[in-house]
């Protein structure tokens, strides 16, 4: 145990820019922007006098009903979340050439040879790394995000706060607290969504003597393409399209965090109820949405095949033999 | 005397050369052994089954284990610099020394400590700042800081600069070799290990040629410096090599009677870069 928190250790140090600076980067930027945009709403409010806001938005407030209030509690929880998903986009980037580079670079750099010097098992390896790309990338993306969201929620009612709306009432409209639930409880639904991506990804890694990323790409695509050509799914009476999603994407694009929003039917059930509630963001990452997924074969055919992939992953690292 | 690694039939073919062609040996407790052989003859390809980086056909015991399937336990007993320069570059010396002091249960940090103390290195410093020798002074402050029973050494002074070759020597020497620890060192600077080496074993074309130790080698082979006049002698007597040297031939024999070759000239012990040509002759033709 003591041996694989260090061997996780031993990958954030390698990745330190990607796990960590990567999203810290994109959150700083995102609130630079929002402030500099406030700054540039309040001096054109300044110099052209209109007033926005202040003492209507008051009275709006005041007057609104309950349903307006959830409104702008949504409109808050929105704010506090787009820059979540900014990280996430950037988070799925890295997850993706972490992986491809896992068991690549050190074989490329021979530092592999150094690394084999110690009494380490090539499973332990393996393993340390798909927790650094499933569950440690993406905590630290959440975390950072969360973060970022409650800056920029403060700052947004900072701002609101100038134009004489009490910005206590206003943060009580919105769900923090809810927010950082929902996101911290979709890190392990997306491990498992993510695990037939990381398995291939990771296998490439292992076995490719070169460019790992021309295989793990065109190796999917050609084969898409050549089923796509001799209308192969034909045979098993399935759709073209049926091998594209379930096959191609599933082994590229499942370290998308949400894709699976797009690749599952499960995945969007229930989500107009969700909605229905004053239309909240909030509830298309609450956790009953998340783990609605875990209904899907989908999910669980894809977690399967990501184990056997990481299993291949392990065997070729453990006979890899080109040093 | 105990074998920490013994060979019998190891046998390894990569696709259409054979890299070990049934190879047997032993090698006891507390030695030096340098495997000295021209390129390609099947060394690394001998020091990665020991250290069960590759498969291969035969048997091999290596500390009581099975370097193919027991790896993970082997490798508490067994620490390896394999070519030089291949700490990861992006690692800092002290998340290097972290990270061994943490996995490997037989690592002593004050020690590794004590060696570093000794170089320029910075606890901060990360391995793409180093120039190659210092690289290899972290290596090998992480490796004899580390209290195993064999030690494989391959080519690991490759590309160094003089001062860095003899320290490094030198070190294995005075801090880190004892009777209970077995060095095995591949190299191509003959010269530089000669002096340290206890065993010789020379391997060729996969199978090995020559497995004595120094003292044996020095009963073995002889080398006669002969004048012109005695030449046709010593010629007769089938010597390994000759060479001219100012008007006088230098022959080269492998237990040919002392008393008949020092009635033909001046006897010295041959050095293993004299002995490794001779023995190798023709191997690239």
């Amino acid at each position: 145990m003591k041996t694989f928190y260090w061997m996780v250790k031993r990958e954030f140090w390698e990745n330190r820019g990607g796990f960590l600076w990567a999203p810290v980067v994109t959150g700083v930027v995102f609130l630079v922007l929002n402030v500099m945009a406030i700054v540039a709403a309040e001096v054109m409010r300044a110099r052209n006098g209109i007033e926005i806001g202040g003492n209507n938005f008051r009275v709006l407030i005041e007057k609104a009903s309950s349903g307006d209030l959830a409104q702008v509690g949504a409109a808050l929880d929105m704010t506090m979340l787009s820059s979540m998903a900014l990280i996430t986009f950037v988070l799925a980037f890295v997850v993706f050439f972490y992986c491809l580079g896992s068991l690549y670079d050190d074989r490329r750099d021979r530092s592999v040879l150094f690394w084999k010097s110690l009494p380490l098992s090539n499973t332990g390896t393996v393993l340390s790394k798909v927790f650094s790309a499933v569950i440690l990338a993406p905590a630290i993306a959440v975390v950072v995000g969360i973060a970022v969201g409650l800056v920029q929620l403060v700052i947004f009612s900072l701002v609101l706060s100038f134009h004489g709306i009490n910005m206590w009432e206003l943060l009580t409209l919105a769900h923090p607290v809810r927010a950082v639930i929902s996101l911290l409880s979709s890190v392990p639904v997306y491990a498992l969504w993510a695990a037939p991506a990381v398995g291939w990804l990771m296998l490439c890694s292992a076995w490719a003597r070169s460019k790992p990323f021309l295989w793990a790409v065109a190796a999917p695509v050609v084969a898409g393409l050549m089923v796509t050509w001799f209308g192969i799914m034909g045979v098993f009476n399935l759709p073209t399209q049926w091998f594209w999603s379930n096959i191609v994407g599933r082994a590229l694009l499942s370290v998308f965090p949400g894709s699976h929003f797009a690749m599952d039917k499960h995945a969007f059930r229930g989500i107009s109820e969700g909605l229905g509630e004053a239309h909240n963001p909030l509830a298309l990452i609450s956790p009953t949405q998340t783990y609605a997924v875990l209904a899907s074969p989908n999910l669980w055919i894809g977690v399967a095949a990501g184990a056997a992939l990481i299993a291949a992953a392990i065997w070729f690292r453990r006979t890899g033999d080109d040093s | 005397m105990n074998a920490i690694v013994s060979a019998s039939g190891l046998r390894k073919r990569y696709k259409n050369t054979t890299a070990l062609d049934n190879v047997d040996f032993r090698i006891e407790s507390g030695r030096i052994v340098g495997l000295i052989g021209p390129n390609g003859a099947g060394k690394t390809t001998a020091l990665k089954a020991i250290l069960g980086l590759t498969d291969f056909e035969g048997k091999l015991d290596v500390l009581g284990f099975d370097p193919r399937t027991q790896r993970d336990r082997l490798m508490e007993q067994v620490c390896f610099i394999a070519d030089v320069a291949v700490l990861p570059r992006w690692i800092r010396v002290h998340e290097a020394i972290d990270f061994v002091a943490n996995v490997h249960p037989r690592f002593d940090r004050a020690k590794c400590e004590g060696f570093l103390a000794r170089t320029k290195l910075t606890p901060n410093q990360r391995v793409k700042q180093m120039s190659k020798g210092m690289i290899v002074q972290l290596h090998l402050a992480l490796v004899m800081a580390i209290d195993a029973r064999l030690l494989v050494l391959d080519e690991p002074t490759l590309g160094l600069d003089i001062l860095y070759r003899k320290q490094f020597y030198q070190s294995l020497l005075e801090d880190y070799f004892d009777e209970n620890k077995t060095i095995i060192v591949t190299t191509h600077q003959v010269e530089e290990i000669e002096h340290i080496l206890t065993d010789l074993m020379f391997i060729r074309d996969g199978k090995i040629v020559l497995d004595a130790d120094m003292d044996t080698v020095g009963e073995r082979f002889a080398e006669v410096m002969v004048g012109a006049d005695k030449a046709a002698t010593a010629r007769s007597m089938k010597p390994l090599d000759e060479r001219q040297v100012f008007g006088k031939s230098i022959f080269l024999f492998d237990g040919a009677d002392r008393a008949t070759l020092e009635a033909m000239g001046e006897v010295r012990r041959p050095s293993v870069s004299d002995l490794f040509v001779a023995t190798m002759k023709g191997t690239y033709a």
